[in-house]
């Protein structure tokens, strides 16, 4: 089991290390290095004023001993300008030089600054982290149980009506990308001018002019259920015709198995046939499907957290990109490496516990 | 749990002129037809017959569980004088599992994988008599030590996966047991298992039988058991109850021609081919939505009389001086019972000619690795080990064993989808042992063929059955042009006793019996010289079986093949082979001819397999021996000879030696060959197992 883990933690590392060196060998093309140049410092500037301006911030370096750099495995680069000031990627604005340490990369703990936030990384990504950790948290505890729960419905009576009505609706959904059903949201629930709030508003059943907020910015200090429920919604409702279908498929499957005949024969009733015989049984398959969601979330929150103006780990996300900041984007390559292997680390482990018949050495 | 308003001396379940139909989108498949039968308290009714033929049908339709599909479309059954037809959910809830219990086929499939297996028989008596969880527990722990499982409470604790295939069935038969039901339905119990398992199931089940007077309709196809299990039998063809009476007035004294031919079907171990010659049925099974009308028999009964038997509906019909005796049959007053099987034409043996496959001291072992993970210690297992012997030309090998003796991994290295782990195959003087089947030339590839088991998965089902045994000509480079090929599968159509016009036909199409035909014709595509045959009739209903079992045969005997028949089933290598080789745990423990092999001295284990066998015949007389305990693992085999943990005659050698050490092969004259420490004289004064009572 120790000896499974750790072999897991060894692929996650260097996963990591080989996603961080693509990342930042894209962001490190000419082009790019350009481009971060006019906008941190002025877009007007000459082309000899971008190459200095490379050179002075340490883009002129080869880009391995800057990628060591980062790792913090290289000492940082140290430069001289021409006013006497001692510049270097580990010395910060107005400190003193030489009290700076040699080496500051991510082995001493030290993920860089943003460029574009002025920030530390760890700093931006810690806060926009936990924003999104909240969004996540919620949309799980909406989808998951949902999905189940329809798919365990539909699928316990195969072909009945109810798993006909309850699998189109898995179908429509699955099939509405988050940023069709984001936009339908705001239109229908979050619009004073258009959709259900106006007729609401009329009739008197909400006090404010929307049903639900369209943007999710005041979520970030105070999460309440109208500014929050959209998100979630959006994010959990493509997430939950998926899972239900999974559910399902394992469902029907296990409910024509002879052992549910066997537990029907002993004269168990068909509620206590479902909980107590089929279920488990049924969840062993969706459940790597649920953990496979997590990574697949951070991929939904991007759209949704623009979308919605909710500045997370996807909002984060989008801002490093568009601006090429280097040292966010890497930091984000980080988190993302780490949040897919280690759910896929739980889902391993926890199948062990559902699946007697797999067993840890 | 019995009711008090029911009477004990009146029926437990009666069984009314039942129907039940299919219903498809096409059309009404009716499955069962005015099927009747009563079952006394107390009493063992047998259901037998071919697959197809209705007999789980009823049984499913007892405990009224027909799916969506089905439905009870006339008749009544009644349990304790209630109708369960008319039973609504709730009642019949409260019946099923208290009142009435069913065992079913395969035990693996039938027990929930992700529960205990205590937890799984608590539930019975929680649901029925509202019992606490711990008195639940303590019941099954009582009711698991009476189905004779060794450490029950081990057993309660474990999951299903944990347990062999013969614990699994006992636990099965304890989950039926944990309320005494007062009917037991039991569906082909031991089919999934090996013989000697079956025999210690069936030694439990009639037991429990006894000791909680429980009734049981036993479903069957095989009429030894229904005959060691059973007080009365009903006999079904094609959804329709044929004969039904006392079991031992239908073995000796039946009066419906498909039972008769049912009966000559079937090989018996006590009696050889020449005395009592396989009688195959002609024709096939009707499918269920083509039946003649009249008789469902006639098409395939040899007194069948034109313009009588096919006008109308046949009802039953008493058997005087019977006990409950009837048959469905217009004229069994005026057939001759008794009158001797037609004497078939003696057919000369084939000559038994030179040596040509010889193997010496061949092994297989296998590693597997110890755990999900790819951790843990490799592990070695010993499939085959030191197996040693030579088939001649013409002549039948039988290798017999139960399963993970060995057997298809010795076909595996033979054929060459394996090599060998160590030692010699000379094939006609050629050493093939490390040669994979990829690298062998197409001569030796075609010279040495199989017959698989199962004939329903070995056909590609999308091409014609004529396309494939062409295609097995062409990779055989057989014929020199594709009408040449094309007029070779045809004659091979005529060898395996197919029209020809099957060559256009798909495999779905044909039944299981004519695609086993099939694989017959594509084994010999090439001239085989060896052909194995992998229990190429197991798959098969009895009424099939022996015509391919004597297609085989005729065909050996045309060609001079060797034939290496692999079985469990001792009747029928009794039947057909020169040679008998019995394998346990990758050994060979007994080698010789069949009447050496068949008759004393026995190797203690050949001794429990043949006692095993359940014997359909009033007149043989067999001893019992149940072996104890499963088959030990061939990861851990233990120390000595590997039969020494269910040996009876272990405590006759003295000093231990079977614990010790693997003892050697011993030869008793003849090429009778026997892995054994027994000293001579203890051999000698074996008896035999079967005897035929005189008449």
């Amino acid at each position: 089991m120790l000896l499974f883990i750790l072999r897991r933690l060894g692929v996650m590392f260097l996963t990591a290390f080989a996603l961080t060196f693509i990342v930042f060998s894209l962001t490190n093309l000419q082009p790019n290095l350009e481009k971060l140049a006019k906008s941190e410092a002025s877009v007007r500037m000459t082309d000899d004023q971008v190459v200095s301006w490379i050179a002075n911030n340490g883009y002129d370096t080869p880009m391995l001993s800057r990628y060591a750099q980062w790792l913090g495995v290289l000492p940082g680069w140290v430069k001289t300008m021409e006013d006497g000031e001692v510049r270097g990627r580990c010395i910060a604005k107005g400190a003193d030089p030489a009290a700076a340490p040699r080496y500051c990369g991510l082995v001493q703990g030290d993920w860089g600054s943003s460029t574009v936030f002025k920030k530390p990384v760890s700093e931006v990504l810690g806060r926009s982290l936990g924003q999104t950790g909240w969004l996540m948290l919620t949309v799980m505890l909406v989808m998951v149980p949902t999905a189940l729960m329809l798919g365990v419905l539909s699928g316990m009576r195969e072909g009945s009506r109810t798993d006909r009505v309850l699998s189109t609706f898995a179908i429509v959904t699955t099939a509405t990308p988050e940023y069709v059903s984001g936009v339908i949201f705001i239109a229908l629930f979050a619009s004073a001018t258009a959709g259900l709030s106006p007729l609401l508003a009329d009739w008197g059943w909400i006090s404010g002019k929307t049903l639900f907020m369209g943007t999710a910015t005041s979520a970030m200090d105070d999460i309440t259920f109208w500014n929050f429920a959209l998100p979630v919604m959006t994010i959990a409702l493509y997430g939950i015709g998926y899972i239900a279908r999974m559910t399902r498929a394992s469902m029907t499957e296990v409910m024509t198995a002879q052992y549910i005949r066997t537990a029907r024969l002993k004269g168990v009733g068909f509620t206590q046939v479902v909980l107590k015989h089929a279920l488990r049984n049924a969840l062993i398959a969706p459940f790597t499907v649920i953990m496979l969601q997590f990574p697949w979330l951070l991929n939904g929150v991007v759209i949704v957290e623009t979308l919605f103006n909710y500045k997370g780990f996807g909002w984060t996300l989008v801002q490093a990109a568009t601006n090429n900041d280097i040292e966010m984007l890497l930091g984000c390559s980080v988190v993302a490496v780490f949040v897919v292997l280690v759910t896929q680390l739980i889902s391993d482990v926890g199948y062990v516990f559902l699946n007697p018949r797999i067993r840890l050495a | 749990m019995t009711d008090t308003t029911w009477d004990p001396s009146r029926p437990i379940l009666e069984i009314e002129n039942l129907s039940i139909s299919f219903f498809t989108r096409l059309r009404e498949i009716p499955a069962v037809m005015d099927f009747s039968c009563t079952v006394m308290p107390g009493e063992a009714m047998g259901l037998v017959g071919e697959s197809g033929c209705g007999k789980s049908t009823v049984a499913l339709a007892v405990m009224r569980d027909l799916g969506k599909n089905g439905r009870i479309v006339g008749g009544k059954i009644r349990f304790k004088g209630r109708d369960l037809t008319t039973m609504g959910d709730e009642e019949l809830r409260h019946i099923r599992g208290s009142e009435i219990a069913m065992i079913y086929q395969e035990p693996m499939a039938s027990l929930n994988p992700a529960m205990k297996v205590g937890a799984q028989l608590a539930e019975v008596p929680m649901i029925h008599q509202g019992m606490s969880k711990a008195d639940a527990w303590a019941l099954a722990r009582q009711i698991v030590a009476d189905v004779r499982l060794p450490d029950p409470d081990r057993i309660i604790n474990s999951y299903p996966h944990q347990l062999s295939g013969g614990q699994q069935q006992r636990i099965v038969i304890a989950m039926a047991l944990m309320s005494k039901p007062a009917l037991l339905i039991l569906d082909e119990p031991t089919t999934a298992l090996d013989v000697t398992v079956e025999a210690g199931i069936v030694d439990l089940v009639k037991d429990l039988g006894h000791k909680y007077g429980t009734s049981m309709l036993f479903i069957s196809h095989n009429l030894g058991l229904v005959m060691d299990v059973c007080d009365r039998l009903c006999v079904m063809y094609s959804g329709e109850a044929v004969e039904t009476g006392n079991v031992v007035q239908v073995f000796d004294k039946m009066r419906h021609p498909y039972t008769q031919a049912l009966f000559r079907s079937i090989p018996l171990p006590g009696a050889d081919k020449n005395a009592r010659p396989l009688v195959a049925i002609p024709g096939n099974f009707p499918l269920p939505h083509e039946r003649p009308p009249g008789c469902n028999f006639g098409p395939r009964c040899d007194y069948f009389e034109k313009g009588r038997c096919d006008a109308h509906d046949i009802e039953m019909e008493d058997v005087p001086e019977g006990d409950r005796h009837q048959t469905r049959c217009l004229k069994w007053q005026e057939v001759d019972w008794d009158a001797p099987i037609a004497a078939r034409v003696a057919k000369e043996k084939a000559r038994i000619g030179k040596v040509v496959l010889k193997m010496e001291d061949l092994r297989k072992y296998y590693s597997v690795s110890g755990s999900a993970f790819g951790g843990g210690m490799k592990k070695v297992v010993k499939a085959n080990e030191t197996l040693s012997f030579e088939a001649r030309e013409g002549e039948t090998l039988a290798i017999v064993g139960e399963s993970g003796c060995g057997k298809s991994t010795f076909a595996k290295v033979l054929m060459g989808l394996e090599t060998a782990t160590s030692g010699s195959i000379m094939l006609f003087d050629e050493n093939v042992q490390s040669t994979p089947i990829t690298k062998r030339n197409v001569d030796t590839v075609s010279a040495v063929q199989m017959v698989f088991q199962n004939p329903f998965d070995t056909l590609n089902p999308s091409m014609t059955v004529g396309r494939q045994i062409i295609r097995a000509l062409e990779i055989f480079k057989q014929g020199k042009s594709d009408a040449e090929r094309h007029a070779r599968m045809l004659e091979l159509l005529d060898l395996v006793k197919l029209p020809r016009a099957f060559a256009d036909r798909m495999p779905r199409q044909l039944s299981g019996g004519q695609k086993q035909r099939v694989g017959i014709a594509r084994a010999f595509a090439g001239g085989a010289k060896v052909v194995v045959a992998d229990e190429p009739v197991s798959a098969l209903d009895v009424s099939v079986q022996a015509a391919v079992t004597d297609l085989l045969m005729d065909i050996q005997r045309e060609n001079g093949t060797t034939l290496l028949f692999i079985s469990h089933d001792l009747s029928i290598v009794r039947y057909l082979s020169d040679r008998v080789m019995v394998m346990y745990l990758g050994h060979v423990v007994e080698m010789g001819t069949t009447d050496q092999v068949f008759q004393p001295p026995y190797h203690p284990y050949t001794e429990a397999l043949l006692s095993a066998v359940p014997i359909a015949d009033t007149h043989v007389e067999r001893k019992r021996i149940v072996l104890e305990g499963d088959i030990p693992s061939a990861v851990n085999p233990p120390p000595g000879c590997p039969f020494q943990t269910r040996c009876r005659w272990k405590s006759q050698v003295p000093g231990g030696l079977c614990d010790r050490e693997m003892p050697p092969m011993r030869d008793l004259g003849g090429g009778h060959q026997i892995k054994c420490h027994l000293a001579a004289d203890i051999l000698a004064r074996m008896e035999p197992v079967i005897k035929i009572a005189a008449e």
